[in-house]
């Protein structure tokens, strides 16, 4: 095991994909509690794909893929929030036709220029040799920024999670709150999807505080269990994905997976066991 | 002593895709005041509190707080939709009632967790303070709820059905905890089906039907043509439901 890690260690992609991954993994966890409880996890996964679409248009002009995505993506966030909060338009199916429309922007230009090659095959479902150093300043800075902003604002998110109206209505600015939640999102989506891949980042968002949920009761060990689980879950992804040769965004999604299966079965022992107890959970 | 309006509106509309419903509401609220909205099912009660707070849009009209700012006011909804499983424990939900106060100012201080559990004893729910929300019965919520909205506020509190789901005694108790506060000087603008203990603890009384039947002191209501058969019906509804 020691060796192992030692081994792991000794390459410099993988102290660069860990860094990343693990900032990333905090953030997409702690954002996730509130997406997943906003009913608001379509919008990530839309805006992954978008992020690919802008990611192909990058790539096919030749351009630095973070700079150009980075603020693609966050118009692209602002604009889903829009279109989720008029009542007028069905919400997710207009969020649907944006993420397929961005993802065959995408395939249709990669096609048209550098053709179907490993490097698209790379952002569609990640690697980790794609973490250059430049990528790994911009992607901590991003993740700081996301961190320091979650913590600041902490109270205030759950707030307009739990009851937008009530939040609202006792001078809460939500609307301003939404926009920093979707924003942040935007992000760490960008910042994440070259190593999980456009078509994963999204259960990075979703699976662990899907997980929490099933095992605690309270907003703030939800977010501090989804936040240690994350980062538990993508670094034992890394390490399967490192021994068994195995995609590293797929291996950190099953690993996710077998963890959601955990909690779920836990979370319901949890309840049997004290429903027959005290009569209550 | 002439007391100072803290709110007023003028000819104030709400129009839904189906039409209007609430037309044309004119009144005002002092300090002090306890106004109850009374009305039937869907004339516009719900609808004009929302108005009020600036939830939803108004097509006409204008309102004005001149007293307690936006933040200084509390809430109870009709219905406060929470998804099913949302894990929040109660002392969460009731301090996120002084978010509202606290500005750019990050985390709640040592005063927020005291008034967050004195309103909650008031409630007679302190018990419940380490409880998941999504674990309590119906009512209990509401207690937590109406918790959250006095922690909200010092100066003005509206409040949509607040008896719906408490047992009689605590609704009992919450009457006399309202006019108790409302004695103390908090302004209560309160929606009610109850119209008996309405004309006993407001001193204002406006009576919706989309548009307004009845603006004015609780006296004059009771003497009211629509004073009188509402009344009327709500002793004809008790009797009946005591056969
Ligand atoms: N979101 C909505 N969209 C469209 N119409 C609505 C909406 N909410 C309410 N209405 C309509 O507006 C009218 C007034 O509704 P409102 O909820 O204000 O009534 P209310 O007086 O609060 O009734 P209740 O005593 O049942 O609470 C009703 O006719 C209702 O059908
Ligand atoms: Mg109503």
């Amino acid at each position: 095991m020691f060796e192992l890690l030692r081994e792991l260690f000794s390459f410099d992609f993988i102290v660069r994909a860990l860094i990343v991954g693990v900032f990333v993994a905090l953030c997409a966890a702690l954002l996730g509690v509130s997406l997943v409880l906003k009913r608001y996890s379509m919008i990530g996964d839309g805006l992954s794909h978008v992020g690919f679409g802008t990611l192909a248009i990058a790539m096919s002009l030749g351009l630095a893929p973070l700079q150009v995505s980075i603020p693609l993506v966050l118009l692209a966030a602002f604009l889903l929030l829009r279109i989720s909060e008029s009542s007028k338009i069905k919400g997710d199916a207009a969020i649907a036709l944006i993420s397929s429309s961005a993802l065959a922007i995408g395939v249709l230009v990669i096609s048209l220029t550098t053709g179907l090659n490993a490097d698209v095959c790379n952002y569609m479902f990640g690697s980790i040799l794609a973490m250059k150093m430049g990528d790994l300043y911009v992607s901590v800075a991003a993740a700081v920024v996301v961190l320091v902003l979650y913590i600041l604002f902490y109270n205030k998110i759950f707030a307009i999670t739990f009851d937008e109206q009530f939040a609202r209505a006792t001078g809460v600015r939500a609307g301003l709150y939404n926009m920093l939640i979707a924003f942040l999102t935007a992000l760490i989506i960008v910042v994440g999807m070259r190593m999980m891949g456009a078509m994963l980042i999204s259960s990075l968002i979703i699976f662990p505080a899907l997980s929490s949920m099933r095992a605690f009761g309270s907003f703030k060990r939800v977010v501090i269990c989804s936040a240690v689980l994350s980062v538990l879950c993508f670094f034992v992804g890394l390490v399967v994905s490192f021994v068994f040769d195995a995609p590293t965004g797929a291996s950190i999604v099953i690993v996710n997976l077998a963890a959601f299966c955990l909690f779920a079965l836990v979370g319901f022992v949890r309840r049997r066991f004290l429903l027959a107890t005290h009569g209550e959970v | 002593m002439m007391k100072e309006t803290v709110l007023s509106c003028d000819g104030i509309s709400v129009k839904y895709d189906a039409g209007y419903a609430v037309r044309d509401v004119g009144f005002s609220v002092e300090a002090g005041d306890c106004l109850c909205i009374v009305g039937e099912n869907g004339s516009g009660k719900s609808t004009l509190m929302k108005a009020l707070l600036g939830l939803i849009p108004v097509q006409g009209g204008r309102v004005r707080f001149d007293g307690p700012k936006k933040n200084e006011i509390g809430y109870l909804a009709q219905q406060t939709v929470v998804q099913k499983d949302f894990p929040a424990n109660v002392t969460e939900v009731v301090l996120s009632g002084r978010m509202g106060r606290h500005g750019f100012m990050p985390f709640y201080s040592k005063k927020d967790r005291a008034a967050a559990g004195e309103k909650l004893r008031l409630l007679n729910a302190d018990h419940l303070a380490d409880k998941s929300y999504r674990d309590l019965s119906g009512g209990q919520q509401q207690r937590v709820l109406l918790a959250r909205a006095l922690c909200a506020t010092e100066k003005m509190l509206f409040l949509d059905e607040p008896v719906t789901g408490l047992d009689p005694l605590m609704s009992a108790e919450l009457y006399t905890l309202l006019s108790d506060l409302n004695g103390k000087g908090l302004t209560i603008v309160m929606i009610s089906h109850d119209v008996k203990s309405a004309v006993r603890i407001g001193n204002k009384i406006l009576h919706l039907r989309t548009c307004p039947l009845f603006f004015g002191a609780t006296d004059d209501y009771c003497r009211s043509e629509a004073g009188q058969t509402m009344l009327e019906k709500g002793r004809f509804a008790a009797e009946a439901h005591h056969v």
